[in-house]
């Protein structure tokens, strides 16, 4: 997916290497394939087959998604320079309204349901924050405490009848079903009746070192599709291309940047962050949907389990950019599905985590950073020392991996993040500087 | 000033409270209920001193840990973090008091207390001390520490702390406190007092004062008030701020760290797997409304604990007592905004007086005396 | 070129009045711009230069007055208007996003589309084609991050010719310019008239504004005073112009130096990013009575060399004492107990709690002193008390002590900060920038007060921008250029001209270690430099009130 860096790619930016250094999506690409190389080696060192098999990467598709949808919307609405702390509100909204709208009239209204209902928290946000002027975290703390409030009161109310299987915390069961697909040929879909060869999954099934690993994972993510998961992962491209490639795109992100210079050219500041923190009410509210409608088929009090709050982590991890949001998403869903399916593949990862911090205390010796460098190196220790002195890993401690990522990375690589300049700062129309 | 800038404020405060009365009627009129008999009924609880007693206990964690927040709003930080902060705190608290025994009552209690404000404080540190050496935000950074302390606390609770299950024990939790670590019921419970009055609430009062005298009346307060109303400009006084963000977030996560103590130390008398969550993010929600300010907050929390405890008496009338839910959400937002204007009407008309007095000032001495030629 | 006699003014402001509360801020404007031609308008800060452009540029509207466009009237409700009419506005501090290129800077809010789409490829042909015709070279896909000053000045002109206009208002254009940067503006400037572009440029600046202009508008307290024709008139002549027959002159006369040593630098130094040398091996003393003023153009090192005095920066090298005690390791708190006042240079930044009421800002750098404070509390009744005094004292226009601040205007809100600073005593006052962007009155209460205070044996610091006001007050003159002190300089043989040279490091001398090459016709100033004036060579003008006026006591 080409979501990468500044899409004007200069033709040669003056004032820069000239040894034609690699371009940041090549950068990207590499990372990501020694990320991967490293997790098949520790796949085998750590003898944790599961960490490439295509049903880990199947499921990680599903969990990765309502972060995924949620740290989207925190994208569009701080790159409108609003912070959206009330993600986890949306989301709740969300999951209500998906499933309440899915028991009334199926699965696809519910989608629906859930993304208006989660819209709804993003309008309210929005008049708090750009009509009223009030903070933006107040705004977003008090969405969150209302939206879970609203969510008790209406299941008080709409579930109440115990004979459908709902209560005041439960909803009934949305029926019905989303279908699925399987993408043809490399994991055997079908085109026009005919069913086309799975190769992957033969290939998966062939165990051969290596390619059977780089298989599993392609064919976990490519067979058994949903098509709501289809819709999701393409609001990826679709953001990036609003955002970078329209007039209204340029407009909010301009907004998000420097509103004076904006509102000095005419660009309504108010419209754009009312849309942006409209669509990421949206899209947070699709993705308590999707939670409701692809993992439980219910809703739940307490469903959501933080997942704004992850989703919010997303955006700072993916540096305020829509691939980004994507690779955190994963990253952080992986993780969870490990956590949820065995107590041995968490415990491989430790190695694969005590390999990647050795590296970062090499590369910094290398670039002569002596504290950073003792500092990894003694993580890299600690952390080898707990792969080699354990067989398992405390569950709850997986449980907070996406928090405690972010943390680090805004300890420790928060030069190389770009929030939008303006992000979280009131803005009154016609304010200088 | 001093009365026109209150009399603001009252108004903006009570004008919230009727929006939020008007939001909360039009919800229980969507559902077909007499939004009045709701009200009568809420109004009219709160007469027997039983009730009373119930919406107090419910008051007093709120009112600690909106002081909590408050103090991190006084320097212009926001500690989404309490409820992380108190979790651990409890946990630690209740540990540690079951398993050292002093001899007397009130130092096993002041130790527990002590244990509580320090695991507090430590993980609020960790928040202070990532933004002054890292820069990250302490809004992301306690948001984060939320769900790790969660995940830390069930670990060590579920793991190490608990003591074991037996056929004589049935319930998850931390062993009980000594006898002596009990505090004493202001009031006890009866037949009519369904719950004893927590002595907490000295404890609550005391913060109160405290933190009145500490944020207003001395130099560390103004240091902190100071360096929230412009950092730069208190570096450049001489004031050292990062000290100060430190200083401040150790001093809110102590105060955080009492919030479950209340919990731990007049009722249920160990850690158990259904301490009361949410208290931090309720807590916000009346630092607000209160105005960051120990009077305030203190109304705030009364009113919070009242709309939860009165509200249970709904259900009898089938009404969805959830109501209060949206109540305490929509109160919180009109509130945030009422402030907000009024705030934006009392600066312009500062503005005004100030370019009047310009003005009679000029009026009043000849153009301003010009350096001799 | 159309003959710009027959035709219509490109710009007729007629009886513009524009009220604030409480101030006029223009009174009966009058200015005519022809077409094609560059027209300068002056006047001190405060005199009302920028309202009147916000006038033109539709941010706000006249109360009275009218505004015509090549001979039409208009009525600007927004900058859009205005834009729509062919003008465009280059603000003082640059309307620019850094995270987006300069392309995008540039088309925002008038977006080369496909429907819905961006069509990038037109946009960059067309910053393309203005850059080549107007000679400003500019990448259209650079981010403005990456820019330089003077880059990001001409992606702003840029911004404003893609949208059309044919009259530009340059708002202090050459603040933030280094002098190579300024000849390039003119250049392009030249360029702009040339394709008859009008262009009206605001300034304070006289050399500038006589350098580029056909014609010069003045205004004086909001009013027009003249309009006049750059040949017709000397420097001097615009200067009385305007600040009106009466120029206040920041003079201090009789030298009031002693021979105590109150602050010694000693081979300063500071290292930057990169280990680039911001402030390299700086010496130099202040003595008691003594006003030291540092020359230079921004961004030299000045400022940091103020923060290391302050204990706001560590240093990398030399050391910092004050009467005598070695407080190189001191916190800011230290210093200021041991006697430092500081004017900072961005009063709204460093130098005040907006939101707080007066009596709290009075506190600020001065808590562990009396009235302020008693062991660990504050004293309020004692801060309201002493705030009172000191409004009125140094007639700062304020209702009470409660007021907050931010009520304050910029005038008043900089004689309290003077106020402050100078009711605390202090052996050692660091003045920034201390009159900078204040109305004329409060200028020279300021100044008056800095007199006062050098009369009563305090020793000052003075870091300016206003070499007027540099050379009227100093004892000493120092000038800073790339973060060394490259000249010693007597303020009463020194003229602004020589001055500007040794700023822009045309012409270095004496200094430390700085090549000593003063290339053509050492001067008096030059050689005024090398040893250390005695205590008490300033020169004696006339002898001055300030010695009679008791320290303390009202300047005004």
């Amino acid at each position: 997916m080409a979501i990468v860096e500044r899409q004007v790619q200069p033709a040669v930016p003056a004032g820069r290497d000239p040894l034609g250094k690699m371009s940041k999506r090549q950068r990207a690409l590499l990372v990501g394939g020694v990320l991967f190389g490293l997790l098949i080696l520790v796949r085998y060192l750590a003898n944790t087959p599961d960490l490439t098999s295509s049903g880990l990467f199947n499921a990680t598709l599903v969990s990765t998604l309502p972060i995924m949808l949620a740290g989207l919307g925190g994208l569009w609405s701080e790159r409108t320079g609003v912070v959206n702390i009330g993600l986890e509100g949306m989301m709740i909204l969300g999951t209500w309204f998906g499933a309440w709208a899915g028991w009334h009239w199926g699965p696809w209204a519910g989608a629906l349901g859930g993304a208006l209902g989660g819209a709804m928290g993003g309008l309210v946000h929005a008049l708090a924050t750009v009509t009223f002027g009030i903070d933006h975290v107040v705004s977003g703390v008090a969405i969150n405490i209302i939206a879970a409030g609203l969510a008790r009161f209406l299941s008080a109310y709409a579930y109440r009848d115990p004979a459908t299987g709902g209560s005041a915390t439960q909803s009934p069961l949305v029926t019905g079903h989303i279908g699925t697909f399987d993408v043809p040929f490399l994991s055997g879909g079908h085109i026009f009746g005919w069913r086309s060869p799975d190769i992957l999954g033969w290939l998966e099934l062939k165990k051969i070192k290596v390619v059977s690993d780089v298989a599993g994972p392609i064919h976990g993510l490519t067979s058994n599709v949903n098509w709501l998961t289809l819709i999701a992962v393409l609001l990826v491209p679709l953001t990036w291309f609003i955002l970078w490639r329209t007039r209204v795109g340029l407009r909010m992100r301009s907004v998000g940047e420097h509103p004076m210079a904006a509102e000095s050219l005419g660009v309504p500041i108010y419209r754009m962050k009312y849309i942006g923190v409209t669509v990421s009410g949206l899209l947070a509210g699709f993705g308590g949907a999707v939670l409701v409608i692809e993992s439980a088929g219910i809703y739940r009090e307490g469903q959501t389990a933080n997942r704004g709050f992850i989703g919010l982590a997303a955006v700072i991890f993916g540096n305020w950019r829509p691939a980004g949001v994507m690779g955190a998403s994963g990253l952080f869903g992986y993780a969870d599905t490990l956590r949820l399916r065995s107590t041995a593949s968490p415990h491989g990862l430790l190695l694969f985590v005590a390999i990647l911090l050795s590296v970062v205390f090499i590369w910094m010796i290398v670039r002569k950073k002596p504290t950073a460098a003792a500092v990894s190196g003694v993580l890299a220790g600690v952390t080898f020392l707990w792969y080699f002195g354990t067989d398992t890993i405390p569950d709850q401690f997986v449980f907070f991996t996406p928090q405690l990522v972010t943390l680090l990375v805004l300890s420790f690589a928060s030069q190389r993040l770009r929030p939008p300049a303006y992000d979280g700062k009131p803005y009154r129309r016609g304010q200088q500087v | 000033m001093r009365w026109r800038r209150l009399a603001v404020n009252v108004v903006a405060g009570v004008s919230a409270l009727v929006i939020a009365l008007a939001i909360s009627s039009i919800a229980l009129l969507l559902i077909g209920h007499d939004p009045i008999t709701a009200y009568r009924e809420v109004f009219n609880y709160g007469n027997h001193p039983g009730q009373i007693i119930s919406v107090i206990n419910a008051a007093v964690p709120l009112y600690i840990a909106a002081l909590a927040v408050a103090i991190g709003f006084k320097m212009g930080l926001f500690n989404i973090g309490v409820e992380g902060q108190y979790a651990l705190a409890a946990l630690f608290a209740a540990t540690a008091g079951a398993h050292v025994h002093l001899p007397w009552g009130p130092l096993q209690i002041l130790f527990i207390l002590l244990v509580a404000m320090g695991t507090g404080a430590v993980w609020a540190g960790v928040a202070g001390v990532l933004k002054v050496t890292r820069g990250v935000h302490e809004v992301i950074s306690t948001i984060m520490l939320n769900t790790i302390a969660v995940g830390i606390s069930a670990y060590l609770f579920l793991e190490h702390f608990a003591q074991p299950t037996s056929a004589t024990n049935l319930t998850t939790q931390t062993p009980f406190l000594p006898k002596n670590a009990a505090m004493p019921a202001l009031v006890h419970s009866s037949a009519k007092i369904p719950e004893p009055l927590t002595s907490m609430v000295f404890i609550a009062a005391i913060l109160g004062v405290l933190f009145y005298v500490v944020v207003w009346k001395t130099k560390f307060g103004y240091n902190l008030r100071a360096s929230g109303t412009n950092f730069e400009a208190a570096r450049v006084s001489g004031i050292d701020p990062r000290a100060m963000v430190v200083k401040t977030m150790l001093l809110s996560g102590a105060i955080a760290g009492l919030v479950g103590m209340t919990q731990i130390l007049s009722f249920s008398h160990a850690y158990t797997l259904d301490f009361q969550v949410g208290l931090g993010f309720t807590g916000i929600a009346v630092a607000l409304v209160g105005r960051n300010n120990p009077i305030g907050a203190a109304v705030a929390a009364l009113l919070f604990g009242y709309l939860q405890v009165s509200a249970q008496i709904l259900d009898f009338n089938g009404i969805p007592k959830e109501v209060y839910l949206i109540m305490e959400g929509v109160i919180i937002l009109s509130v945030v905004v009422a402030y907000e204007l009024a705030r934006r009407s009392l600066e312009r008309s500062e503005v005004r007086r100030a370019a009047e007095a310009t003005r009679r000032l000029a009026e009043a001495s000849e153009p301003l005396a010009k350096v001799e030629a | 070129m159309a003959e710009v006699t027959t035709q219509a003014p490109a710009v007729e402001l007629r009886g513009i009045t524009k009220r604030f509360p409480g101030v006029v801020a223009n009174d009966d404007i009058n200015i005519e711009v022809r077409a094609g031609e560059i027209h300068a308008i002056v006047g001190e800060n405060g005199a009302g230069k920028s309202t009147l452009m916000r006038t033109l540029y539709g941010m706000h509207r006249p109360d009275e007055g009218t505004i015509s466009v090549n001979g039409n009237e208009m009525h600007f409700r927004s900058p859009k208007d205005a834009i729509a009419a062919g003008i465009g506005m280059v603000h003082q501090h640059f309307m620019l996003a850094d995270n987006l290129t300069v392309a995008e800077n540039v088309i925002l809010g008038s977006e080369p589309h496909h429907g819905p789409l961006l069509d990038y490829q037109a946009a960059r042909d067309r910053i393309s084609e203005l850059s080549k015709t107007y000679g400003m070279a500019l990448h259209p896909d650079r981010l403005v991050e990456e820019l330089s000053v003077g880059e990001r000045q001409r992606a702003e002109i840029i911004k404003v010719l893609y949208r059309g206009a044919r009259i530009l208002i340059l708002d202090e254009p050459t603040a933030v310019l280094v002098p190579q940067e300024v000849d390039e503006l003119f250049r392009n400037l030249r360029e702009l008239k040339r394709e008859g572009v009008t262009v009206i440029f605001i300034s304070h600046k006289l050399d500038e504004v006589l350098a580029i202009a056909d014609r010069i508008t003045v205004i004086r307290a909001g009013k027009t005073v003249k309009t006049v024709d750059p040949g017709d008139v000397t420097a001097r002549q615009l200067a009385e112009l305007m600040v009106g027959s009466d120029l206040p002159t920041p003079e201090t006369r009789t030298s009031t130096v002693t021979d105590e040593v109150e602050l010694a630098v000693n081979d300063v130094s500071l290292r930057g990013l990169g280990d680039r040398w911001i402030l390299q091996d700086i010496s130099f003393d202040i003595h008691r009575g003594e006003i030291v003023g540092i020359a230079g153009v921004e961004g030299n090192g000045q400022g940091e060399l103020v923060q290391v005095i302050m204990g706001l920066r560590t240093a990398d090298g030399g050391s910092v004492s004050l009467g005598g005690r070695d407080v190189t390791k001191a916190s800011t708190n230290n210093r200021r107990e041991a006697g430092v006042g500081y004017i900072p240079e961005d009063r709204h930044e460093m130098g005040l709690l907006l939101s707080a009421p007066l009596w709290e800002n009075a506190m600020l750098g001065h808590l562990d002193k009396e009235p302020f404070s008693h062991g660990v509390w504050i004293d309020k009744a004692g801060a309201r008390a002493r705030t009172e005094e000191m409004i009125k004292e140094f007639r700062v226009a304020a209702p009470s002590a409660d007021v907050s601040a931010v009520a304050l205007s910029g005038g008043n809100q900089q004689k309290f900060i003077v106020a402050r600073e100078m009711t605390a005593k202090p052996n050692l006052l660091i003045a920034s920038q201390p009159t900078r962007g204040v109305d004329v009155g409060a200028q020279a209460s300021v100044w008056e007060a800095i007199r006062v205070a050098r009369g009563a044996g305090m020793a000052l610091l003075l870091v300016s921008a206003d070499l007027e006001e540099l050379i009227g007050l100093s004892d000493t003159l120092y000038v800073i250029y790339s973060g060394r002190l490259v000249a010693k300089l007597d303020p009463s043989k020194v003229t602004p001209e020589e001055l500007g040279s040794y700023m822009t490091g045309a012409r270095q001398a004496g200094g430390d270690g700085a090549a000593a090459a003063p290339g053509e016709g050492t001067d008096d100033a030059a050689a005024a430099d090398g040893a250390a004036p005695e205590a008490g060579d300033a020169p004696p003008v006339d002898a001055g009130l300030e010695d009679e006026i008791p320290p303390g006591e009202a300047p005004l």
